[in-house]
């Protein structure tokens, strides 16, 4: 062997090695320094000065920032995290930096808006984003939908529901559904069939899968808070009639209250306890439920989606 | 050490001074000095942080600036003055030729960091009139940018070997920005699946980290380093610059310079 071929023998495996090294050394900074490129967003909260340092570069830099707002709260929601103090200024510092990125306000106010642990429990910052939207893209429907949606679910003010949808429904090419959803909030506010029509809308306007399988996820919690809610008013009138409650569904069937076995809209029969309750069979699978759950039953701090929404 | 690299080193050094490199100095000096006055007349409370996240950056983008446009030349240069096989043809060979030009620009950027240093502080002094025991952190974070400046004095050798000055400039100058970013570009890989996932991760990892590296905001802020910190990195700048020469090596090894 030469000279040459020793010393590129010698660099070679020199290169490789140190190349290996500095992996496992990466990993162990990453971890050591894990958010810490976030909370560089404490240094500098401002949207409007990042856009001065930026360079002409804001587009960039808003969609570094975005993915930084979806990583952030994703790796706290996976976690069950109750607290996500660094999404609101990430969403501001991202619409600073590009007000017309809209994705950040739809998808951002998915975040924001609702209590812990689906949200950061900010409804009011979450507003405040979207007509910080609307502001600047009066022409995109979705941003009226989305503050009446706020307005509706998690503020519970429904005359601002309604003006929001009633203004997003005179926007050009807004979709129909808006004016039937500005007239519904007139006159059946805070029933469960005007918040079915909403997740129901918002899940047919969702492109995203994950926003899409939240939706569904609602609408079917709905659905069972709304099938518990008439199994146990049968119950009910089945005491009132034959003076005990029934042992099983098959007698509310015998005395003409009930057609079939009823079942939840995962396809598993709904449960008759002895004190007359109704429960569900798999709570885990119907997150968001507010009625037949098991009492003691504590739900995931994440919500379980099913893999077919 | 092995003569031949000293004489190299020293000589590579020596044509820097030449080459009036050290007159950045003065535009350093003039900004630190005008920082320092003018801040604090104009504004209330942020004297420190501007004079540190100034000086720290400026220090970092001066010498960003020398090792990317002399570690370009460092062998170009040699090849065009025909100067180069002078050199190889003492009892000098070519890994020591990489190796004593490295340490060279590499010594040139300690002693050029080591001024700005001193005018970081003087500066600093100036405007809060005494040190606080978090003012060591600055220390740290000029460590840090010196680790930075031996990786990316070992790309451009590394570029510079194989290509055009001009193209090696674009390619060490893109290497580090994309290093400034390497933590997202390693996020946003996290954030994928499958073959894709493998192959950013790859490229993640292959490009330098400098996220790591700069603690200039931190430090702007008083907040301590980690002392394992200092240790990954010092350990991790020592392993990818020993990757770059290796690799700045094997090509000039091979190089046909007849």
């Amino acid at each position: 062997m030469n000279s040459t071929q020793k010393v590129s023998w010698v660099a070679g495996a020199l290169l490789i090695g140190c190349m290996a090294t500095s992996i496992p050394l990466l990993r162990q900074m990453d971890a050591m320094r894990s958010g810490s490129s976030l909370e560089e967003v404490l240094y500098i909260p401002s949207g409007k000065v990042l856009k001065r340092m930026s360079l002409g570069y804001e587009g960039l830099l808003a969609d570094v920032y975005w993915t930084r707002a979806v990583q952030y709260f994703g790796d706290r929601h996976r976690t069950g995290a109750k607290e996500y103090a660094l999404l609101g200024p990430l969403l501001e510092i991202t619409t600073s930096l590009d007000p017309h990125l809209l994705v950040a306000y739809d998808y951002g106010c998915t975040f924001l808006s609702p209590p812990p642990p689906n949200g950061a429990g900010q409804p009011a910052r979450a507003i405040k984003l979207t007509k910080y939207g609307i502001q600047h893209n009066p022409n995109e429907w979705k941003l009226y939908y989305q503050l009446g949606f706020i307005n509706y679910m998690d503020l519970h003010d429904y005359a601002a529901a309604a003006q929001a949808f009633n203004e997003g429904s005179k926007v050009p090419n807004a979709h129909p559904f808006l004016k039937v959803l500005a007239a519904q909030m007139a006159e059946h506010a805070g029933e469960r069939q005007t918040a079915f029509m909403l997740w129901s809308a918002a899940y047919q306007t969702a492109t995203e899968s994950s926003i899409k399988a939240n939706a569904a996820a609602h609408i079917r919690a709905l659905q069972v808070d709304e099938d518990v809610s008439t199994l146990e008013r049968m119950v009910t009138a089945y005491r009132q009639k034959i003076g005990r409650l029934p042992i099983s569904f098959d007698e509310l069937h015998a005395t003409g209250l009930l057609r079939s076995t009823p079942v939840d809209p995962l396809g598993h029969p709904y449960k008759l306890m002895a004190d007359g309750r109704i429960e569900v069979a798999t709570p885990d699978d119907l997150p968001f439920i507010t009625k037949g759950i098991p009492p003691g039953y504590k739900p995931a701090d994440v919500p379980k989606f099913l893999p077919t929404d | 050490m092995n003569t031949s690299i000293a004489h190299i080193a020293r000589n590579t050094f020596r044509e820097a001074v030449r080459d009036r490199v050290l007159y950045n100095l003065i535009a350093f000096a003039l900004l630190m000095t005008g920082a320092a006055v003018l801040i604090g007349r104009i504004s209330i409370g942020i004297e420190r942080l501007v004079v540190i996240n100034l000086g720290l950056t400026a220090v970092s983008l001066f010498g960003i600036v020398i090792a990317i446009f002399i570690g370009i030349g460092l062998v170009s240069k040699e090849i065009e003055k025909r100067t180069l096989y002078t050199v190889l043809s003492r009892p000098v060979r070519r890994w020591e030729f990489i190796v004593g030009k490295f340490l060279g620009l590499a010594g040139t950027l300690v002693v050029n960091t080591f001024f700005m240093a001193i005018g970081v502080f003087a500066a600093l002094l100036y405007v809060a009139h005494h040190f606080e025991g978090s003012d060591a952190w600055v220390l740290v974070a000029l460590y840090f940018i010196i680790l930075q400046f031996l990786i990316i004095t070992a790309l451009a050798l590394l570029f510079s070997s194989f290509s055009s000055p001009l193209l090696a400039a674009v390619f060490a100058f893109s290497m580090f920005v994309i290093g400034t970013f390497s933590e997202d570009l390693r996020g946003f890989a996290g954030l994928t699946e499958g073959f894709t996932r493998w192959l950013t991760m790859g490229v993640a990892y292959l490009v330098p980290n400098f996220s790591a590296l700069n603690v200039i905001s931190s430090v702007a802020h008083q907040q301590p380093v980690e002392g394992r910190l200092i240790l990954y990195n010092t350990a991790y700048a020592l392993c990818y610059a020993v990757v770059a020469l290796s690799g700045a090596v094997l090509v000039f090894e091979r190089r046909n310079l007849k």
